[in-house]
């Protein structure tokens, strides 16, 4: 019997700096696993936001270009557009896609642009130390939110998957978790799904992936999971938001 | 080829596919939006890509996409709106990768308003984003010189993996004149495998390339400035473009203009001409690289008194032939703007005052 489990050649062998409790580096395999399977490395660009995953292009073996705050699907527009046979993913943030990049990601997924996002939801700004995010919970304390988070002053958080899959345009979204293995499963599926639809040029597709990030939200790994269970996971509900037909 | 008549926009976006150019985002904005409508329609018949964003922002993004994975790319727009790109301009010059913007100027600031003027000199030459970048740009006086331009801005932006603008104040989108569109242009091979994300089946290859402006470590930071400070010194050696108009004359006074507004000038300094009065006239054509040797080397002339940029702004230029002339002659400033475009009399009334 030969190897059963091995780094993905779609990952390089950089070691991350991630925080301890993080879920980027089982979001990143996850990506990587799909991009091996599907035989897709040599024809991959993927786009680096700005926010904790700023530095993803060290970390994956394919092709990258890095974007400025909230434009990563301006860029993959302009990507796929003159290269259609390239395959196109943008890693995103909560404060990189649904505050500062809202426009371009409701802009991109309505033209049905044939790129992929991966939309990473913590609900904070990590990379900038802890401040309030449009995905912060209600009376969640940030720097920004000392006291909680005041729905009253600054609205509810904003759920970006019920929002894309409002759009009339055929799209797949879907929102998943990798807090634990029986969730990591079906993100893995939802990723593959996600790429084998641009594969297939398709639609768009964006997979949310609700994660966690102990470091700010001033939890142990093990409590943030838990949190995250029992917090973000009644508001931001798991499952298939659209599929097209 | 027969010359046409053309509108100046849809004449650019001809010399556009001409310089062999199939790719064009845009977001509509007064006076240049006809380009996109000529586009739209021209795109698809040489398999091009024609794409209307929801914003200059993101189209300044889809060009950067586009540009980073190694493809001609260009886009045009108006004054607002290339405040709005200004952003994608510095990370595409600090990623160094190649493309095109036209700026068919409107006056200024803020929403200013739809006519033409030449209020946008300072932000193309000086402040066109943030940090240590800047960008080639040409100003043509005429549609024929637009073609010209935006058919040279290609392998110009291809050359040094830089922004290129091309700047005409909106007369220049707006007029229509006779052009003679140059043959299509022979593509110089330019090496985008060694750095675009065009994939690595694509250019057959096991290494990845990495697109991106960030450099967390100040000495790699400090290493690609130099290497962009290297870019921009070439092109004020080898890049800069100008016209001399009656220099060979006794010229009592040196006027310095660009653009349509040159064009009224060269008419004063005829009507001067008749009139027994010499004047002179410095037009550059690269308003970065400035040709700061040509208009030094005119204001030596002895017979010269005095030096006059005339724009159609409140005095942007004026700065650079200032900083030419060194001080050994007064250089002053006309001009109007909001699309007030100062007339021949009102220069040689100025002009004559001023020599005196």
């Amino acid at each position: 019997m030969g190897k059963t489990f091995k780094r993905p050649e779609a990952l390089t062998e950089t070691d991350t700096h991630y925080c301890p409790g993080c879920t980027h580096g089982i979001i990143h395999r996850l990506v990587a696993e799909t991009i091996d399977e599907l035989g897709i490395l040599g024809k991959t660009v993927g786009i680096a936001p700005v926010g904790c995953a700023v530095l993803a292009y060290n970390y994956f073996n394919c092709d990258f270009q890095e974007a400025a705050h909230g434009r990563a699907p301006a860029m993959a527009t302009g990507i796929k557009r003159v290269r259609p046979d390239l395959m196109v993913f943008t890693y995103q943030g909560d404060g990189d896609l649904a505050s500062i990049g809202m426009g371009e990601i409701i802009h991109a997924a309505n033209r049905g642009e044939k790129f992929t996002t991966i939309f990473v939801n913590n609900a904070i700004y990590g990379m900038t130390g802890g401040q309030m995010a449009p995905t912060t919970m209600p009376d969640q304390r940030t720097t920004t939110s000392p006291f909680g988070r005041n729905v009253e002053d600054v609205g509810m958080p904003i759920k970006v998957a019920e929002l894309l899959a409002a759009l009339q345009t055929p799209a797949y979204i879907t929102r998943q978790t990798v807090i634990k293995p029986k969730y990591i499963n079906k993100a893995k599926k939802a990723i593959k799904q996600a790429f084998t639809y641009q594969l297939e040029k398709k639609c768009f597709s964006l997979v949310e992936v609700v994660s966690t990030c102990p470091t700010n939200w001033g939890m142990t790994p093990l409590d943030a999971i838990e949190w995250t269970e029992k917090t973000l996971l009644e508001y931001y509900k798991l499952g298939d938001y659209k599929i097209p037909a | 080829m027969p010359k046409v008549l053309m509108k100046g926009n849809e004449a650019i976006g001809e010399a556009a596919i001409r310089a062999g150019c199939l790719n064009y985002f845009a977001y509509p904005i007064t006076p240049q939006s006809e380009v996109a409508e000529y586009l739209v329609r021209r795109m698809p018949e040489v398999g091009g890509v024609f794409l209307q964003g929801e914003s200059e922002v993101a189209v300044g993004y889809m060009l950067f996409g586009a540009a980073g994975a190694g493809a001609r790319v260009f886009t045009t727009s108006s004054s607002p709106g290339i405040s709005l790109m200004s952003e994608a301009i510095s990370y595409i010059a600090g990623a160094q990768c190649p493309a095109v913007f036209v700026n068919i100027v409107r006056g200024g600031p803020g929403l200013g308003g739809i006519l033409p003027s030449q209020g946008d000199y300072f932000q193309a030459t000086k402040g066109i984003g943030h940090g240590d970048c800047r960008m080639l740009v040409m100003a043509p006086a005429s549609v024929q010189e637009a073609v010209e331009m935006v058919m040279k801005a290609f392998p110009l932006a291809e050359k040094y993996r830089n922004p290129v603008m091309v700047l005409g104040d909106g007369l220049i989108g707006q007029m229509m004149e006779p052009v003679e569109f140059p043959d299509h242009l022979k593509s110089e091979p330019t090496n985008k495998d060694a750095w675009s994300t065009n994939g690595m089946d694509h250019r057959n290859s096991k290494k990845r390339n990495i697109v991106k402006s960030l450099f967390l470590d100040p000495a790699l930071l400090n290493d690609n400035n130099l290497q962009l400070k290297a870019k921009y010194d070439q092109m004020r050696s080898d890049e800069v473009m100008f016209e001399a108009y009656n220099t060979d004359s006794e010229y009592k006074g040196l006027v310095v203009s660009f653009g349509t507004m040159s064009r009224v000038c060269r008419t004063a300094i005829d009507l001067m001409k008749a009139d027994g009065i010499e004047i002179a006239m410095i037009r550059p054509k690269t308003l970065f690289p400035f040709p700061e040797k040509a208009v030094a080397d005119a204001s030596k002339k002895p017979t010269c008194t005095h030096i006059i940029s005339v724009e159609m702004n409140m005095g942007q230029m004026v700065e650079d032939v200032d900083l030419s002339v060194k001080g050994h002659l007064p250089v002053s400033w006309y001009g109007k703007c909001g699309g007030e475009i100062p007339t021949p009399e009102e220069i040689i009334d100025v002009v004559k005052s001023r020599i005196a």
